[in-house]
């Protein structure tokens, strides 16, 4: 697996830095950025994650980017660098898409707001920022709109779980029940006026991130105030130790590893993100070739039926102990209590219940084929 | 947490306590809260010959793998298999929670391993940087 690589040589901070510190966040430094990977003193990685999955928790995800398109073109320009249908957002909402190469692979995965009639603001990954912002510059040149890098305006604060409403609900006179998923809205949050609230995560559970001022006094004003309303429902603070547990139980991608710029959109099975139908967008010749050609690997869930945790990079092997395909993530699944993992094999391994082995320090280790997501929250009676 | 003085540790953060030719071995209270959650053990069977500086086996917290590197030369004659189901007991109580007993080939080596009062001093350093 390539690592995304830093294109700074600077760690950087976000505005919440200090206030992690001080909770006794242990730190790591990931795709350039110093950020909390758990709070030990008030959870760790498993009271973290579970935290979501029962309760609420609340992540500082303040290094995630911020690109706005705004101007006469601007949903031209979204549509010619997205997969997804931008034309089909109503004003205030949002959508997964991603970003492609010409060659049909990833630049990066986004989620796509629409903000106003002809404002959108694309919300991409910590690890890509530069490098996402300077390909859409680069790439709306013909259309009339501006770009803008609002990356470090935000602090953006995700509060996921069943009773992230009822947290944040206390904070706001807006109401929250009127924002489905995958919509957002304006409102006074914790006296900030027009703040951003989106019912967006990357959790796989219910909850919403906000995007608030970026300075510090702001930012750790909000945080403690998150924190504080949400003591009766029990919320912890949760470090990119629960985030990265928390997706890969859902399935959902992240950049680097289920996808890359090596990978396409068939192979990652995000299918229904990708709308062919549209007139044109960047990677859209490319995907019909491939699509044409045929799949040569694909995604999929493992669960480990024998003792040992499959991790990023490690082989999966046929039952002969040939190599097939390889781990893009695995690890111990905090609320389903098992060892799972997203794998890339080809298409004649894929079918459910089927078999592979995975190679844990030189012994091939049995797992079976089994339904994505490993988790799916509860539908709501 | 407190170190026991009768444990002797190595800077790969195991103990070893030896009562004769018998020695057990653990990890240390710093090495699982810089690991977090523990979710695997993997340990050698009984009979396994282990060798002073040599990886033995290997932990996992959520987030990382580490090896585990034997303290001393000896061969496995028990092995704590209450940690295959519940190895968040190395959380709790690190020191309680043994992983081998081994009968000690050369007791000597254990000179070259660090004191409780040592170790302290060790860990509080690479805590620093």
């Amino acid at each position: 697996m390539s690592a995304v690589e830093a294109t700074t040589p600077t760690v950087r901070k976000t505005a919440l830095n200090p206030v992690h510190r001080q909770m006794g966040a242990k730190m790591v430094e990931f795709n350039g950025w110093d950020m909390p990977v758990e709070y030990p003193p008030t959870g760790g990685i498993i009271a973290e994650h579970n935290a979501v999955r029962n309760g609420v928790g609340i992540f500082d995800v303040s290094h995630m980017g911020d690109i706005r398109l705004h101007g006469p073109e601007a949903l031209f320009a979204v549509q010619h660098i997205t997969m997804n249908d931008a034309s089909k957002l109503a004003i205030g909402q949002a959508q997964y898409s991603a970003m492609l190469h010409p060659q049909g692979t990833f630049v990066d995965d986004v989620i796509v707001h629409r903000l106003a009639e002809t404002d959108y603001l694309l919300v991409i990954n910590a690890g890509t920022r530069e490098k996402d912002f300077n390909w859409v510059r680069d790439n709306t040149h013909e259309f009339d709109c501006y770009v803008e890098n609002l990356s470090d305006d935000f602090t953006q604060i995700a509060i996921q779980g069943p009773k992230g409403v009822k947290l944040l609900q206390k904070l706001t006179d807006t109401d929250l029940s009127a924002v489905k998923f995958y919509w957002l809205t304006r409102g006074t949050i914790c006296g900030l006026p027009n703040t951003l609230i989106a019912r967006t995560g990357y959790t796989g559970e219910d909850g919403f991130e906000i995007y608030v001022p970026a300075d510090a006094p702001t930012s750790a004003m909000v945080w403690k105030k998150v924190l504080e309303a949400g003591k009766e429902f029990g919320v912890v603070a949760c470090g990119l130790g629960a985030r990265n547990t928390l997706r890969l139980e859902s399935k959902l991608a992240l950049y680097g590893h289920e996808i890359s710029d090596s990978i396409n959109v068939w192979e990652a099975g995000l299918d229904r993100f990708c709308k062919m139908e549209k007139l044109n967008f960047m990677g859209r010749g490319a995907l019909e070739e491939a699509k044409a050609e045929g799949l040569k690997r694909t995604l999929v869930g493992l669960e480990m039926v024998e003792r040992g945790i499959a991790r990023d990079g490690y082989k999966v092997l046929d039952d002969s102990g040939r190599e097939i395909g390889y781990v893009t993530s695995g690890s111990y699944a905090p609320f389903l209590k098992k060892n799972i993992a997203l794998a890339y094999v080809p298409p004649e391994f894929s079918r459910l219940g089927g078999t592979v082995k995975v190679e844990i320090r030189g012994q091939g280790v049995k797992a079976q084929v089994v339904p994505t997501p490993f988790y799916k929250r509860p539908k709501k009676v | 947490m407190a170190y026991p003085s009768d444990f002797q540790y190595t800077k790969e953060h195991e103990w070893i306590k030896a009562d004769g030719k018998t020695g057990t071995v653990g990890i240390t209270n710093y090495a699982q809260e810089s690991l977090g959650d523990i979710v695997f053990v993997d340990l050698p069977k009984v009979g396994t010959e282990i060798t002073a500086g040599k990886a033995f086996g290997s932990v996992e917290s959520v987030k990382a793998v580490s090896d585990l590197f034997a303290p001393a030369s000896g061969t496995v004659t028990e092995v704590n298999t209450e940690l295959a189901t519940a190895p968040e007991k190395i959380n709790k109580d690190a020191h309680a929670a043994w992983m081998l007993k081994i009968t000690l080939k050369n007791p000597a080596e254990l000179n070259a391993l660090l004191s409780a009062p040592d170790y302290e001093k060790f860990v509080a350093e690479e805590a620093g940087h």
